[in-house]
C-alpha cells in the first residue's frame, strides 16, 4: 500500500521552529541586542541599508539579527519591508558638496582645499587578529581629534561647511569632461520595470543597490584589462548630508533628517577622439553608509558602462555590457532564482525522463535493426 | 475646489477596487458581456461605472484626458482630488473619458509602439445605454480572444473598430459605460457590421 | 555616527515625481477616522509639515506584524499598476507586458509574479487554490496559500471545481476549468526566445518583427539530431497567430488545455517583471512541423492509485530494487476519483486509509 507523502504544512512549521532555535544559539550566551548590532557591526548594517535601498540602521540591524548574519537574507528582509512603505514624497537631491565629513581622500592630489581626512579606515591597519577583543578586554582608544563638525541644536543636525569636489578643480581648467545637470526626473528602478537600453541614472540606481561582491568583481575585471578605464580615485568622501524635502504647503524645503553616504568620483584617462581633444572622464559612485569598497567599485563599473557615450570601442568585456551588468547585479533577484531550483521540479523532470527513455529505446532499436 | 469634489469616492478602497477590477477584467476578457460597477458617485455627466474605473485604475502616474462635457470643473476637481491624475490632452493620455463623439478623432490617442504595444490608451466611452449581447440583437458581430463563437454589442460605430483591429498588436482598448454597467472591447476583437 | 536617524524611504533622495499621493481616503463626514490598514498613508496627506515629518519618524513604530499590511498584502498603488498591466495583457494576448514587480516576502523564483497577480485579482469573496507540481500539499503551495489566508483572509480549497482563483506552478489542473475561474501561473523565464538569444533588447525586436525563425530552427535541429522535438516541458506556443509565448514549465501534456479554455489565464513573472495573459477561448497552438506534429505525451501507464488513464503522472521510486509506481500529479483529481470508487493497481479504498 502506498500513501502519498503529506504534511508539508507540519514540516514547514517544524522547520521554522528549528530555525528560530538555531538563530538564538546557546541560550547560555547573552542574546545580541539590535542596538549592539547597529553600533558594533555598523559596516554590515551599512551594506544592508545600501543593498536594501532603505536608510534605517535600526531596521537593518534587526534584519541582520533575524537573518543570523546572512547579509543577503537581511537585504531581502529590508527590501520586502521597504516595498510596502507608503511614499510621502520625494526629497530634493542631496548636496554632497555640503557634507559633514568623517573621511575624505584624494589619490590624485597631495593636498587640496578642504584637506585630506583619513578618518576611521582599515587602510593602514595591520591585519593581525586582536586577541584582546576575544578576551573582551578591549579599551576604547581615545579619540585624538574631534569630528570635523559637531551637532548643533536639538535637531542633531550637522552644519557642514562647503568642501569643494576635486573634480571641480579639474573641471575649471577644462581638463575633465563636464557633467551637465539635468532637470528631468530620473526613472525609479523600484517603481518602474527595468527598460533597456538604460539611462545613466537608472544604471547608477542599479549599481548602488547591486550586490557588493558582484560589483566589486566587475570593477576588478576592468582593472585587469576587461574594459580597462585607467581609474584614479579623484576623491572619496564619507560623511553625513542633510535630506531636504519641498513641502508644497509651505513653499520651501525643510530638512527632514540626514543620511550618511560614501561618494567616489574617479578620474579616468581618455585619449580623445577625432572630434574631442584629450580630456579626463569620470566614473561615479554613491552608496548609503560607510561603504567605500562598494562606492569605488560602482564608479569603476559606471565608467566602464559609459563606453558608448564617450565614443569608445566595445571590447566585449562583461563590465561594458549594460544588459549583462544590470540584469545580474541584484542579489535578491539572483539568490531567489538560484535557490528556487531547490523547489520540486518533478513534473518537468518526469517529462524529461519520458523523453529520454523514448529516445534511448528508439536509438537502441535502430541500432539492433542495423546489426 | 468645491466640497462636492471631496465626495463620491470609495469608502473601503482595497475591497471596492478589488471587486471593480474583477468586473473590469471580466468585461475586457469577454468582449460583449455586461458587468456591474458600483461604489462611486462622480459628478454628472460621468457615469457611476466610469467613475469606478477611474478610481480603480488611475493615479498620479496615469495621465487622464477628459473629453467634451466631461471636461468640467466639477469632474476635474473630482478626478484631481480622488486619484491625483494629471489631466492632459488626448495625445498624451493613458486613459480618456467621454462620449464617443467627444473623443473624435480617435486617431489622436496612443496606440502603443511596435516594441511596446502596451503603451496605448484605454478609452472609457460613455454610452446612453448598453445592450447585452445576444443573437437576436442587431449590434455588430464580435469575434476573437475572449469570445466563444461570436458575441454582439451595440457600438457607436463599426468602422473605427475595424480600423483599430487592423493595427493589431497596436491599437487602443475600450470600456463602454452606461449607468453602472460596463462592457469591454480590446483591440484584439474583430468587429463586423451586420 | 551615533545620532539615531529618521526613517526615510530610500533611494528617493534622487528626486521623484509625485508618486507620494497614494491613497486618498476621500471625505467621509460620517466616518471621520476611516481606518484601513494603511491609515498612516491616508492621514499624511495634505497635512502641515510637522505632521508629515512626524509621520516619517513614526513610519514603522510597530514594525512587522502582518496586521500592518493592506488587504492582500500589496498597497493600492501597486495593485493599480499590476491591474493596468493585466488589462493590457488581456488586450494583447501572449504579449509580455513589463510591470514594476515588487519585492515580496518570499524569494524571487518562488512564485512572486504569480503572488502579485493573485494579490491584484483577489476579492474577499474569492476561494483560492494553490498548487505546485499539481499538488496542493507541496511545501511552497502550502506556504503561498497560508500567505493569502493571513493577508487577505480568503477562503481556500483543494477542489479545482470550488476555486475561483487557482495559482499554479508547472501544471494545469486535470479537471476542466470553467467560466469565471482565473488560473494564475508562476513563470520563471517568460521569454520563450531567451535561451536562443539572451538579450532582452534583441528578443523584444524579434517579437516586434514576428521573427520567430530562430525558434523553428532550434526545434528542427532537435528533429535532425533526435528524430523528434526534444522539448518535453516549457514547450513554446503561438497565440492567435501572432505572439510566440512561453507557457511556463508545464509538461507539454498540458499544452492543449491552454487553447480555447473557458477560464482567464494570467501569467506572472516577478523577477523578470513581466505579466501576460490568455483571455478565455483564445486560440493557442503548440509550435510544430507538418511532418513532425506536436504530440502531448505522458507516461504510458495508468495511475496506480486511481486508475486514471488520461492524467499526467509522477513516477515514485518505491524501493532500491528498481520498483516504481505512477500516481497522478494532480492530487485533487486523484483523490476525487478515489472518492468516486476508482481503484488503481496499488490503491487502497479510501475508507480503509486512516486520515
Amino acid at each position: 500500500m502506498y500513501v502519498a507523502v503529506k504534511g508539508g504544512e507540519r514540516a514547514i512549521d517544524a522547520a521554522h521552529a528549528w530555525l528560530a532555535e538555531e538563530r538564538r544559539g546557546d541560550t547560555g550566551i547573552a542574546a545580541l541586542s539590535v542596538a549592539q548590532i547597529r553600533e558594533q557591526l555598523a559596516l554590515a548594517v551599512n551594506r544592508v541599508m545600501a543593498e536594501g535601498s532603505l536608510y534605517d540602521p535600526d531596521l537593518a540591524a534587526l534584519a541582520i539579527k533575524q537573518s543570523r548574519g546572512d547579509l543577503i537574507e537581511a537585504v531581502f528582509l529590508i527590501r520586502a519591508y521597504r516595498t510596502t512603505l507608503p511614499r510621502f514624497g520625494a526629497s530634493s537631491p542631496i548636496d554632497t558638496g555640503r557634507m559633514a565629513l568623517t573621511r575624505r581622500i584624494s589619490a590624485t592630489f597631495k593636498d587640496l582645499p578642504g584637506g585630506q581626512i583619513l578618518g576611521p579606515t582599515f587602510d593602514y591597519t595591520h591585519r593581525l587578529l586582536d586577541f584582546a577583543l576575544m578576551a573582551e578586554g578591549e579599551t576604547p582608544a581615545s579619540v585624538i581629534s574631534a569630528p570635523v563638525s559637531s551637532p548643533t541644536g536639538e535637531t542633531g543636525v550637522h552644519l557642514a561647511a562647503a568642501v569643494p569636489h576635486v573634480t571641480g578643480f579639474l573641471n575649471r581648467d577644462g581638463l575633465i569632461q563636464t557633467e551637465t545637470p539635468g532637470d528631468s526626473t530620473p526613472p525609479d528602478l523600484t517603481r518602474e520595470p527595468m527598460e533597456l537600453p538604460a539611462t545613466r541614472p537608472l544604471r547608477l540606481q542599479a549599481l548602488t543597490r547591486g550586490d557588493e561582491g558582484f560589483v566589486l568583481s566587475l570593477a576588478y575585471s576592468t582593472q585587469r584589462g576587461y574594459g580597462r578605464t585607467h581609474a584614479f580615485v579623484g576623491e572619496l568622501r564619507i560623511g553625513t548630508v542633510a535630506v531636504e524635502m519641498d513641502i508644497p504647503e509651505l513653499g520651501f524645503a525643510v530638512q527632514i533628517g540626514e543620511v550618511e553616504v560614501t561618494e567616489c568620483e574617479t578620474v579616468n584617462q581618455f585619449t580623445g577622439s577625432k572630434t574631442e581633444p584629450p580630456q579626463f572622464t569620470r566614473g561615479y559612485g554613491l552608496v548609503f553608509g560607510q561603504t567605500e569598497r562598494k562606492a569605488i567599485s560602482m564608479s569603476l563599473v559606471d565608467r566602464a558602462l559609459r563606453w558608448q557615450e564617450l565614443g569608445e570601442d566595445f571590447t566585449g568585456a562583461p563590465a561594458q555590457d549594460e544588459e549583462f551588468v544590470l540584469m545580474h547585479a541584484d542579489n535578491v533577484q539572483a539568490t531567489g532564482f538560484l535557490e528556487h531550483i531547490k523547489l520540486p521540479h518533478y513534473v518537468d523532470f518526469q517529462a524529461e525522463l519520458e523523453l529520454i527513455r523514448r529516445l534511448r529505446a528508439e536509438a537502441i532499436a535502430a541500432k539492433e535493426a542495423a546489426e | 475646489m468645491t466640497p462636492e469634489a471631496l465626495l463620491g469616492g470609495f469608502i473601503d478602497a482595497p475591497v471596492q477596487s478589488a471587486h471593480a477590477f474583477r468586473a473590469g477584467l471580466e468585461a475586457l476578457a469577454r468582449p460583449g458581456t455586461l458587468h456591474s460597477l458600483t461604489g462611486a458617485t462622480p459628478p454628472a455627466p460621468m457615469s457611476v461605472a466610469a467613475g469606478v474605473l477611474i478610481l480603480t485604475l488611475c493615479d498620479g502616474t496615469t495621465p487622464v484626458h477628459l473629453a467634451g462635457h466631461h471636461d468640467s470643473d466639477a469632474i476635474r476637481d473630482w478626478v484631481t482630488f480622488h486619484v491625483g491624475a494629471p489631466l492632459v490632452t488626448a495625445e498624451k493620455a493613458m486613459f480618456a473619458i467621454g462620449t464617443w463623439a467627444a473623443m473624435q478623432p480617435v486617431g489622436r490617442f496612443a496606440i502603443g509602439q511596435p516594441d511596446y504595444p502596451d503603451r496605448s490608451a484605454t478609452l472609457i466611452v460613455e454610452m446612453p445605454t448598453l445592450a447585452p449581447s445576444g443573437p437576436h440583437l442587431s449590434g455588430p458581430r464580435l469575434s476573437g480572444p475572449g469570445i466563444k463563437g461570436e458575441a454582439r454589442l451595440a457600438l457607436p460605430e463599426t468602422a473605427a473598430f475595424v480600423r483599430n483591429r487592423a493595427l493589431f498588436p497596436l491599437g487602443f482598448d475600450c470600456f463602454f459605460t452606461a449607468g453602472s454597467l460596463v462592457a469591454g472591447l480590446p483591440r484584439s476583437t474583430n468587429v463586423e457590421a451586420n | 555616527m551615533t545620532a539615531p536617524l529618521p526613517a526615510l524611504a530610500a533611494v528617493d533622495s534622487v528626486a521623484q515625481p509625485d508618486h507620494g499621493r497614494d491613497e486618498r481616503a476621500g471625505f467621509h463626514p460620517e466616518q471621520p477616522d476611516v481606518q484601513h490598514d494603511r491609515s498612516r498613508e491616508d492621514h499624511a496627506k495634505d497635512q502641515p509639515v510637522e505632521k508629515v515629518v512626524m509621520a516619517l519618524h513614526a513610519a514603522h513604530p510597530e514594525k512587522g506584524s502582518m496586521t500592518d499590511y493592506n488587504f492582500a498584502y500589496l498597497d493600492e498603488q501597486t495593485k493599480r499598476m499590476i491591474r493596468r498591466a493585466i488589462l493590457k495583457g488581456i488586450a494583447i494576448p501572449g504579449y509580455q507586458v513589463p510591470f514594476a514587480s515588487r519585492e515580496m516576502p518570499m524569494p524571487y523564483g518562488w512564485g512572486t509574479g504569480g503572488v502579485q497577480v493573485t494579490a491584484a485579482c483577489l476579492t474577499p469573496d474569492d476561494t483560492l487554490k494553490v498548487i505546485d507540481q499539481g499538488a496542493d500539499d507541496t511545501t511552497n503551495a502550502v506556504s503561498i496559500r497560508k500567505f493569502f489566508q493571513r493577508t487577505a483572509g480568503v477562503a481556500v480549497t483543494e477542489a479545482t471545481t470550488e476555486a475561483t482563483i487557482i495559482q499554479t506552478r508547472h501544471r494545469i489542473p486535470e479537471t476542466a476549468l470553467t467560466k469565471g475561474q482565473i488560473l494564475v501561473y508562476q513563470v520563471p523565464i517568460p521569454e520563450p526566445l531567451r535561451f536562443l538569444e539572451p538579450r532582452e533588447t534583441e528578443t523584444r525586436k524579434m517579437h516586434e518583427l514576428e521573427e520567430y525563425g530562430l525558434m523553428h530552427v532550434k526545434l528542427y535541429e532537435d528533429i535532425a539530431r533526435h528524430g523528434t522535438i526534444a522539448t518535453s516541458y516549457d514547450y513554446p506556443v503561438k497565440v492567435e497567430g501572432r505572439y510566440v509565448m512561453d507557457p511556463s514549465p508545464i509538461p507539454k501534456f498540458d499544452n492543449p488545455k491552454l487553447s480555447d479554455n473557458p477560464a482567464i489565464q494570467l501569467f506572472g513573472a516577478g523577477r523578470e517583471q513581466r505579466i501576460y495573459a490568455l483571455p478565455p477561448h483564445t486560440h493557442v497552438v503548440s509550435l510544430d512541423f507538418d511532418d513532425h506534429p506536436f504530440v502531448a505525451s505522458k507516461a504510458a501507464h495508468d495511475c496506480d492509485l486511481c486508475a486514471a488513464q488520461d492524467s499526467y503522472l509522477d513516477e515514485v521510486i518505491t524501493d532500491d530494487q528498481g520498483s516504481r509506481m505512477f500516481v497522478c500529479s494532480d492530487t485533487d483529481f486523484c483523490r476525487s476519483r478515489r472518492e468516486a470508487g476508482h481503484l488503481g493497481r496499488l490503491g487502497t479504498p479510501l475508507s480503509e486509509v486512516e486520515q
